[in-house]
This record gives structure tokens, sequence and C-alpha cells, in this order.
């Protein structure tokens, strides 16, 4: 980007070029952790009050926290950590943030540039390593680039399909003078993302939806990131068509839980009613959603007779994974604005007629009530973790909540049990499936929102994963609840064992488990523990009301599994449903099945 | 789940001429398992600030869209133009060695000259040819001299261009 104008100003050091460059673009909290080659950044840092650093205990921690700040606000996020083992340890959160399309830029301190190749202390290839970790990586050799690529990351994280940028920064940049400039408003040389959809295809898009009969909108976590506005406008589009809605994992709050149009989760653990209505439509509308395996099932089985329209930012996912029938290339809220103005302009009446039929056959699905489970109320009873999610939802309801997750099946049940009536108060690894990502991710979000109540629902596999951060939370009495759903397993390997190797629980028990409790309390924080049933909403409550870090260790029974289930291979109508519903018999998993994840 | 069949795609990209863009592009075919059957880079800009990637790859219609929009995708991209849509130039030219004596060495000079292969260096025991052309007229030569003893090859990869008035900026 040229994007720059007015003469340069010289600055002391490259560190200062670079904050004050952080400062322009807004930057507020960076999360990080120090070492030799950013010292100069540190120093930066510790002279100036504007900047808020967020001292992490891993470096994987202060991308997903940053992850999290940044899906909790929709701004950047920012990192910065050393170079060498700091870049290395920061790759699992740039991957996580590339496959969910979370705006970040990762500063990452390099050795000197005479250095570069010399194999010296703390060297890593990092742009390297990271070239297909991040949207986009720098590597800066010359002062007078600097604040050009810092303006330029910025630009390239937030804008078009949003990602992670990583900039290396060697030392002797950070120390030697150099220029600055404020950002400037010209385009980018060759990056020009299209963000206005082609009225043609949105005319196209419309007539298809006017005439369908059994539609259906199928909406991602692309709504959620193009900004509150687009939640509050594809709502106001679906009311208008009166059309059944599923979110996938990434989209949960993109539209209101709570309306009768919303058909639920889609997807391998998706709704009974919202998988259906996807395979039995005849018209898809996608909108900010990519054909994730995890959502179609077997793709020549999936939706097999409907016409698919799809609206994304990002025209490398179309016809990726499955043909469609019109692409809209833009961002969703343009593509939202335009659907609506359109819907109305078009004067062809939809065939209300056939839309109330649909409906009809939607809501006996919807009675088949695919999430019910059993819970015992009697005292002693051990809890069920779908009843441990939906207390912690009734508990929370009305306050400003948001919801962070681990990996696996308190992750799904978290998604089923936990509504979302409005956009970016959910977050979870979606595409990388990153165990961990949850507490840093919660700190993030309570770093953005100090006076909500962040809560971190995790399993207490996941939790170990990047437990050092609870002395974060300590640090800077982030007041972050962890509530694990305790089954000493690594509940979803081991429900994949029971149901497709033959119940061997290969390294899947959650052997030599710490006190949790205790765990806590010798991070400062609150241990509570719920072991059964009549101790779970004191335990609910008591974690709400104390305003500090908070693990509040949940024991559920340790054979409950994630239902409803499309087993891999499977199509959207031959999902698997629970114990609730005897003699709901699913297909056998095919040899085909079986290699997939 | 849709067309099958294989077809060969020779892929025009311009890109910003700094460091790691090659690396970027190979990565992508590489990371994503898509074929690179040939592939050539050089700067065409008189500044030296673009460079020109052409690119010979396989693959069903389906992959060869989505190579096309993984490449239009990577940031220092500035156009990517799919050149087998339609009527285009293709060339590479290659320096072949053949190692020989008496009639074989007469022969492969013979077939040089028919090829319109150039003479650009001799030994009593050796020729080396210079080739340019359409890739199968030089894997055609490079069949005739095997036999006559080919002994070693360095080809450009292909460059390529659309005909007529239209241009890739």
């Amino acid at each position: 980007m040229d994007g720059t104008i007015a003469s340069p100003e010289l600055m002391n050091s490259g560190a200062e070029a670079v904050l004050r460059a952080l400062k322009a673009q807004g930057v507020d909290v960076i999360f990080g952790y120090p070492g030799g080659a950013v010292l100069p950044l540190y120093d930066a840092l510790f002279q100036q009050n504007e900047i808020k650093h967020i001292l992490v205990r891993h470096e994987q921690a202060a991308v997903h926290a940053a992850e999290g700040y940044a899906r909790s606000t929709g701004k950047v996020g920012v990192v910065l950590v050393t170079s060498g083992p700091g870049a290395t340890n920061a790759v699992t959160g740039l991957v996580d943030a590339l496959m969910d399309s979370i705006p970040l830029v990762c500063l990452c301190g390099q050795v000197p540039t005479h250095l570069i190749g010399n194999d010296a202390f703390q060297e890593a290839d990092t742009t390297g390593i990271t070239r297909p970790a991040t949207k986009h990586n720098y590597l800066v050799k010359k002062s007078e680039d600097l604040v050009r690529v810092m303006h330029e990351a910025f630009l390239v994280a937030r804008t078009g399909r949003p990602g992670p940028v990583l900039v290396d920064l060697p030392k002797d940049i950070l120390i030697s003078p150099a220029p600055y400039r404020e950002p400037g408003s010209a385009p980018h040389r060759s990056y020009r993302p299209r963000t206005e959809p082609d009225p043609r295809r949105i005319e196209e898009a419309v007539a298809m939806l006017k005439r369908a009969e059994r539609p259906v909108i199928y909406a991602g976590g692309g709504v959620i990131n193009a900004g509150p506005e687009a939640a509050r406008l594809l709502t106001e589009f679906t009311r208008l068509t009166g059309f059944p809605i599923t979110n996938t994992l990434m989209g949960l709050g993109a539209f209101p839980a709570s309306d009768p149009l919303f058909v639920g989760m889609l997807g391998m653990h998706g709704t009974y009613e919202a998988n259906l209505a996807m395979h039995g439509c005849d018209v898809m509308l996608n909108i900010g959603a990519r054909f994730d395996d995890r959502v179609t099932g077997r793709l020549n089985a999936f939706s097999p007779g409907s016409k698919k329209i799809h609206a994304d930012i990002d025209p490398s996912n179309m016809n990726k994974t499955v043909t469609v029938d019109v692409q809209i290339a833009g961002d969703a809220l343009a593509t939202l604005k335009a659907l609506i103005a359109a819907w109305k302009k078009d004067a062809t009446q939809p065939n209300r007629a056939a839309l109330a039929q649909w409906w009809g056959q939607i809501d006996v699905w919807r009675a088949k009530d695919s999430l019910r489970y059993s819970q015992n109320r009697e005292p002693g009873s051990i809890i069920k973790p779908q009843y441990a999610v939906e207390q912690l939802y009734k508990a929370t309801r009305g306050r400003e909540t948001f919801i962070t997750t681990e990996v696996g099946q308190h992750q799904m049940w978290a998604a089923q049990y936990f509504k979302f009536e409005k956009p970016n108060r959910w977050m979870t690894s979606g595409g990388l499936g990153t165990m961990g990502y949850g507490l840093p991710a919660a700190m993030g979000a309570q770093v953005a929102h100090p006076d909500a109540l962040v809560i971190d629902i995790a399993g207490e596999a996941s939790i170990l994963m990047n437990i050092q951060e609870m002395g974060t939370l300590a640090q800077y009495r982030l007041p972050v609840k962890i509530f694990i759903l305790n089954n000493q397993y690594m509940g979803m390997v081991r429900q994949w064992q029971e149901l497709l190797h033959g119940g061997r629980y290969s390294s899947s028990y959650s052997e030599a488990l710490p006190d949790f409790v205790k765990l806590a309390e010798s991070f400062h924080a609150v241990g509570l523990r719920a072991e059964k049933v009549e101790d779970l909403d004191r335990v609910i409550a008591e974690m709400i009301a104390v305003d500090r870090p908070v693990i509040a260790d949940i024991w559920v029974d340790q054979k409950e599994n994630v239902f409803p289930m499309i087993p891999s291979g499977a199509a959207h109508n031959e999902m698997l449903l629970g114990p609730e519903h005897k003699g709901a018999s699913g297909p056998a998993v095919t040899n085909e099945g079986m290699a997939l994840v | 789940m849709s067309d099958t069949t294989l077809r060969s795609a020779t892929i025009s990209v311009l890109v910003e001429n700094e460091s790691g863009v090659l690396a970027r592009v190979i990565g992508l075919f590489s990371g994503r398992g898509y074929n690179i059957d040939n592939l050539t880079v050089a700067p065409v800009e008189r500044d030296g600030s673009k460079s020109r990637i052409t690119l010979v790859t396989s693959g069903t219609a389906m992959v060869i869209e989505q190579i096309k929009a993984q490449l239009d995708r990577l940031i220092p991209v500035y156009k990517v133009l799919d050149l087998s849509e339609g009527p285009h130039l293709a060339r590479e030219l290659a320096l072949i060695k053949v190692l020989g004596t008496g009639d074989k060495r007469a022969e492969a000079l013979r077939l040089a000259d028919a090829f319109r292969a150039r003479v650009v260096d001799a030994t009593t025991e050796s020729f080396t040819f210079e080739l340019t052309g359409a890739t199968d007229k030089l894997d055609a030569f490079l069949d005739l001299m095997r036999p006559l003893g080919l002994a070693e090859v360095s080809r450009t990869g292909v460059a390529a261009i659309a005909r007529g008035v239209n241009t890739i900026s």
C-alpha cells in the first residue's frame, strides 16, 4: 500500500514507530510475552500508558486471547511475541485464526537483519513457517518500510475475509530510527477484496428464493465477521421471507435463537430439523458459510435436490466442495442489504401455501425433539452434561454474557443448549478445533468487556492445555469463570471409540487429574465443585456471584454421548439420535467413513 | 461428485516482485495438493516491480477454478489469467546436449535442422542444440534425440501470452 501521505516524521526508534502505528490503528491492548528480540518494543511500551499490555503465560494463549478480544469486539486483535520459540508457540493460534477468519496482527521479534540465516540464538524462519498459517506475512528488512508494513498489516487483517497477519521485526529495525507516516486512504497496489455483490447475481438469487417451495437459509461466521449490523439485517431478511434459518457453529448468534424461524444449529451435531431441512430443501441460501465437512456430511448426498445460492466474501470458497447455482461474491452486510432491497422490489409473490406446508413438515421434525435427554432430579443423581449447560444458560439469561469453549463434547453441548440472541457472544474454535482455546479466548473477551460475565465452558482434558493462564487471570484480576464438564474422559475421542472402534478406549481416559478446586486456589482463584445434581444450581449461582476467577468442576455422566450425530461419511438424513429416541437407528459407518475425521 | 475429466491449464499470474512471493505460490500448490507441471517466473516491468509467473497445471474443471481463486486471493497477486480459456501462444526453450560420433552424430544434426534447432556449441564428440517451441515440439525432438546420444537437457519452462489485443493488465 502506498496508503501514506504527507512527509514522514523521523522517530527515534523503530519500536516507537511501531507503537505510534498501533495507536493510529486504534489499538488499546496487546497480548504478549517478552524475549530478547522484542526488548526494544517492551522498553517503548514501558514508557507510555495508552496501550495496555497483557502478559500471558504462553504465546499460544496470547494469540487465542487476541482472538477472543477480536471476536467479542469486532476489532483487530494484537499479539506481541519474541523470535524463535515465541513465534513457533504462536503458530497454533495463527492457524486457528486463519481457519475461523479472525482479524489479528501478530508482531514478532526476529534476530537482527545481519544475523538472519545464520542459525542465530532464538532464530527461526518465521515468515517461512507462518506463510501457510497466516492470511499474509511480512519480514521488515528496511526501516523505511516499517510503518507502511504496519498499516498494511491492519488493512489486510480486517478487510476482505479477515485473518491473521504476522509482521516479523528484526531487532536492529526496532532500534534504528524509522520514518513515521499516518495511514492514508490510497488503495493497496495489488490487494483489492471485492465487497459489493454483483446486482445481477442478487436478482437471480431473489428470483430463485421467491419461487422456492421448501427454502432454507444457512448462515455462518461470515455474518458475524461483517458486524452486528449484518446480523440485524439477516434477522430482518429472514423475517421478511418467513423462511427457516439454521446457523453453523461459527454463526451462532447471527440470528436470535429464540425466534421461531430458527431451527437450530446444523451439521454433525446439529438438530434433526435443521439437517432434514437442509436435506429436503429446494432452494438453499448460504450466507457467510463455507460448506464445511462438519456441515455437509457425505458430499454426494448433501442436499441432493436443491438449487444453491452461495454468498461469500471469498470467491475461493465457491464451488470448492459443493457445486452451487448462484455465486454472490461480497461482504455479508452489503449482500444482505442488496437482498432485502431486491426482495422488496421483486413483485413476485412468494408461494405462501407451499411455505406453510414446508413449515408443517419442519414442525413434525421439530416435534421429534432431537436434543431431548433425561435428568434424574433425585438427590444423589449424577449430573447430565446437557443439564449442566441448560442450567448455566438459565442462570445467566438477561446478563451480558460471553461464552467461550474448548474443543470436544462440552463444546457441542454448549452449542446445542446455550442459546445466543446476539452476535459476538460465542467464541469457539470451529475450523481448527484447538483444545486449549477457551480459557485464553475468555481472557481476551474479559479484557475487552471488564464488567461482563465471561464463561469458558470447558472439558477437564482441554482446560489443562492452557491452564497456565490462570496466572494471567490472577495478575489482571480477570473474573473469568471456567465451567468444567468433568467426565474424566477426552469425551469426543471416547465417543468415537465407542461408536467406531469397538469400545476400545485407547488413551482417552483422563488419568491423574488434578484437584481442580485446589488448583484454582493455588492460582488465587475460587474453586467450586458439583458432584451431584443437587449441587449444580448452588455452584452455578456462587460462580456467577463471585467477582473473581472461578473454576467450577462439574462432575458429569461419563457415558454421555453427543446426539444427534451424523456419523462420518453419512448424509443429513442418516442421523443417529440419542438413547431417548428408542427405535431410531442410523446407518452403519462405511469403510470410507472410517477414514474421515 | 461432478466432472472428473482432467484438463491442462496454462495460467499467467502477475505478482508484486517481492521476496517470498514465489514461495507463496508454490506453497499453495503443495499445501492444497495441486499439480505443477511447469512453472516459470521473471520480472516483466521496466522498474522490476512486477513479475509474471506462468504455471501449467492439470486438474478437473472444479480444481482449476479453485487454483485460480486461491491464487487470486494471495495479497501480492495483481491478476490471474487462464490463458487456456482462449487462443494463446506458449513457448519454451531447451538446451540439449547430444554426445556421439559417426552416423548417429550426422543424423542428430539432420533432425536438428528439420526442427530448426540451432547448434550453439559443438565439439568433435558433442552438439548442444538450442530449440524453441511449444512443449510438445520440444518433447518430440527429445524423443528423437534419445537413441542418438541425448545426454543432458535444460528447459526454461513455458512462457505464454494471449493472442490478439488483450493483455493481462
